[in-house]
């Protein structure tokens, strides 16, 4: 057995040099076809008519409202999100309680449910004609083609990120810090606030990262709920199709640069929680 | 401080981790809890210290109830098996920790908390590890780390769990003295969980001996080793040999003695189990009056005593003996060698007991 698994990853390691050659060519062929091209045509396209055009794409006032709103919505989804990943993963990773393995596979539900799907269950559920739709229409909520949707269809394919994160990294933990904490003297809230959370942080923060980079470039579920009424609840990746659909190219690349701006700068921040993560879990 | 523990028992769903426990441990004693794991001991340790609550009885602290009160509540000093140290605080903070999280009113100012902290880290020999994180510690020092934790919050009852399983031999014994030292010194009320029958009978001042969700047997280090109540506390205690027999008129042939057994100990005649421990066998070169026929399988040599294994004739069971120096020099024994054994004296317990 040992014999036959040297043997083989002998041959793995000598591999002939053209072979070697052709994978990392192929593999690196289809990283440029696939990500870098479409992501360099976004900024070509944003700036083919010059920086000046580029610039008076965002005199338009829709334009900044969508920005608004993407950033609202972003604000209110996040840290709903946050709170509810932390409790999950809480009790997941601590308790043990009856549905726990069905409530582990609830939160995985978003990631297979269609964003589009999950947009018409709101629509279903709170729309005008919904089940529970005619209710909040009488106390002057509206709940769809409105912000309060907008938010719902985001925290619903947002909400895995965080709890996602968490639960690996909580259960590896376990309790007896927690105990310890207790033992000594300290209160549920401070035993969370001084060894808890600072035990999850950089696991906690990548997830926040995670969500608020989906939160804030989700198309298909807000697209249902939103109705696309000219700034009021047109978001940046629904303006984007609105504006490209009305051959405003420069615009809607331009606004489009800005979500590609969003998802370096979540690379690079991603990049320095993992390295800094990882420092911190060695040893 | 007392702590007294009634009729407790507590199931997990189906399972009864302990079942109708009942324990008095006097102010300023070192008790070991001993079994094999599962037996309840952690469980037990783990109620004294109100992490789990019992499913009944009650548990006392200087006459107080306490049953219903938290972790929290208690103030015991709490040391876990695996340290359980907050891993980004640094060794001061760690043992600030307790100091820190009092109610305003009670929290001691900050130069003060410096000063018992420091003197809690000389106490431990780790006053120039203070700004180190746990990650870069030993195992011992981790340790001792989490004792100086447990103590800054001036507990008056300690429960270690385990406080020696991760540590390698010579450590373990290290701390084991020093702990007892401790014990003597701060006039804590200590209990601990072990499985190892060498650390609880070399360290407490009574041993609990439990098995199977109850205690078997309570009693000084050398009362519960010379004086095992039950065939499984024999076992359990120092390396034995066991034998299947059959008591008739009160008296049992082991190994080739025959034995008088001590009235009370065996419900009359019948099936039985003897035990004799490797200490109590005597091996002879030459044919004896009384004696069964063995071979020397192996033999060490490395210690103050030699351990003989050997095989007995008939159905080449394996005995363990333990015999001086000295003697095994007048013997002159080799591997392979035909002896004849003999049981100096056995404990027989009644089949049915078991």
């Amino acid at each position: 057995m040992a014999g036959a698994a040297t043997s083989k990853s002998r041959i793995a390691a000598g591999e002939p040099l053209w072979l070697r050659l052709l994978l990392i060519a192929l593999a690196i062929s289809f990283l440029i076809l696939i990500v870098i091209l479409p992501i360099a045509a976004v900024f070509t396209e944003a700036l083919r008519q010059g920086i000046g055009a580029y610039f008076a794409s965002f005199d338009d006032p829709d334009v900044w409202s969508a920005i608004r709103l993407t950033l609202l919505v972003a604000a209110i989804a996040v840290p709903l999100n946050t709170l509810f990943g932390v409790v999950a993963s809480w009790a997941i990773a601590k308790f043990e309680f009856v549905g726990k393995s069905l409530l582990v596979t609830l939160i995985d539900l978003p990631f297979s449910v269609s964003p589009v799907v999950a947009g018409f269950v709101y629509v279903l559920v709170f729309g005008v004609h919904g089940w529970f739709g005619a209710w909040f229409a009488e106390q002057g909520v509206q709940i769809i083609f409105a912000v309060p949707g907008l938010v719902l269809a985001t925290m619903f394919v947002t909400f895995p990120f965080v709890a996602r994160e968490l639960i690996p990294l909580m259960e590896e933990q376990g309790n007896d810090e927690e105990e310890a904490a207790l033992s000594l003297g300290a209160s549920g809230f401070r035993t969370f606030l001084r060894v808890t959370l600072p035990n999850i942080k950089w696991g906690l923060l990548y997830g926040v990262l995670l969500c608020n980079a989906r939160a804030m470039g989700e198309f298909g579920a807000v697209s249902v709920v939103s109705g696309h009424i000219r700034g009021e609840t047109n978001t940046m990746p629904l303006y984007v199709e609105i504006l490209y659909n009305e051959y405003n190219f420069v615009a809607a690349f331009a606004v489009a640069s800005l979500l590609a701006m969003l998802a370096l700068v979540t690379l690079v921040l991603k990049k320095l929680i993992e390295w800094r993560f990882g420092a911190s879990t060695v040893g | 401080m007392d702590i007294e523990i009634t009729h407790v028992s507590k199931q997990f769903g189906t399972f009864a981790a302990l079942n109708d426990v009942s324990l008095t441990v006097h102010p300023g004693e070192l008790v070991a809890l001993l079994g094999p794991s599962g037996s309840g001991k952690t469980t037990l340790l783990r109620i004294i210290a109100g992490m789990e609550q019992p499913t009944m009885g009650t548990v006392l602290f200087g006459g107080q109830d306490l049953t219903g009160h938290s972790l929290r509540q208690r103030r015991v000093g709490f040391v876990f098996q695996h340290y359980a140290l907050f891993r980004h605080m640094t060794v001061f903070e760690n043992v600030a920790f307790g100091l820190r999280v009092k109610p305003r009113i009670h929290r001691p100012r900050e130069a003060e908390i410096r000063g018992r902290v420091m003197k809690l880290l000389s106490l431990v020999q780790l006053d120039h590890f203070a700004k180190r994180y746990p990650s870069q510690l030993s195992g011992g020092q981790r340790q001792r780390v989490a004792l100086a934790r447990a103590l800054a919050i001036e507990p008056s009852v300690l429960l270690l769990d385990e406080p020696f399983g991760a540590l390698d031999a010579k450590v373990r014994k290290e701390l084991r003295r020093w702990l007892r030292g401790l014990h003597d010194e701060m006039q804590l009320t200590s209990l601990f969980v072990t499985h190892d029958q060498e650390e609880a009978l070399e360290l407490a001042d009574r041993v609990v001996l439990m098995n199977n969700s109850v205690i078997e047997q309570v009693g000084s280090p050398q009362e519960v080793y010379d004086h095992p109540a039950t065939s499984f506390a024999y076992e359990f205690l120092g390396h034995v040999n066991r034998f299947d027999c059959r008591v008739e008129d009160g008296k049992v042939a082991v190994c080739g003695g025959e034995i008088v057994v001590p009235s009370g100990t065996v419900n009359g005649d019948g099936q039985a189990v003897a035990y004799v421990r490797p200490h109590d066998i005597e091996i002879f070169n030459g044919a004896v009056m009384a004696g069964q026929p063995a071979v020397v399988r192996y033999l060490t040599a490395a210690g103050p005593v030699a351990k003989i294994e050997l095989s007995l004739a008939g159905d080449g069971a394996l005995i363990e003996a333990e015999i001086g120096r000295a003697q095994l020099h007048a013997l002159d024994l080799r591997v392979g060698q035909p002896v004849y054994i003999r049981a100096r004296k056995a404990r027989v317990f009644s089949a049915a007991m078991h």
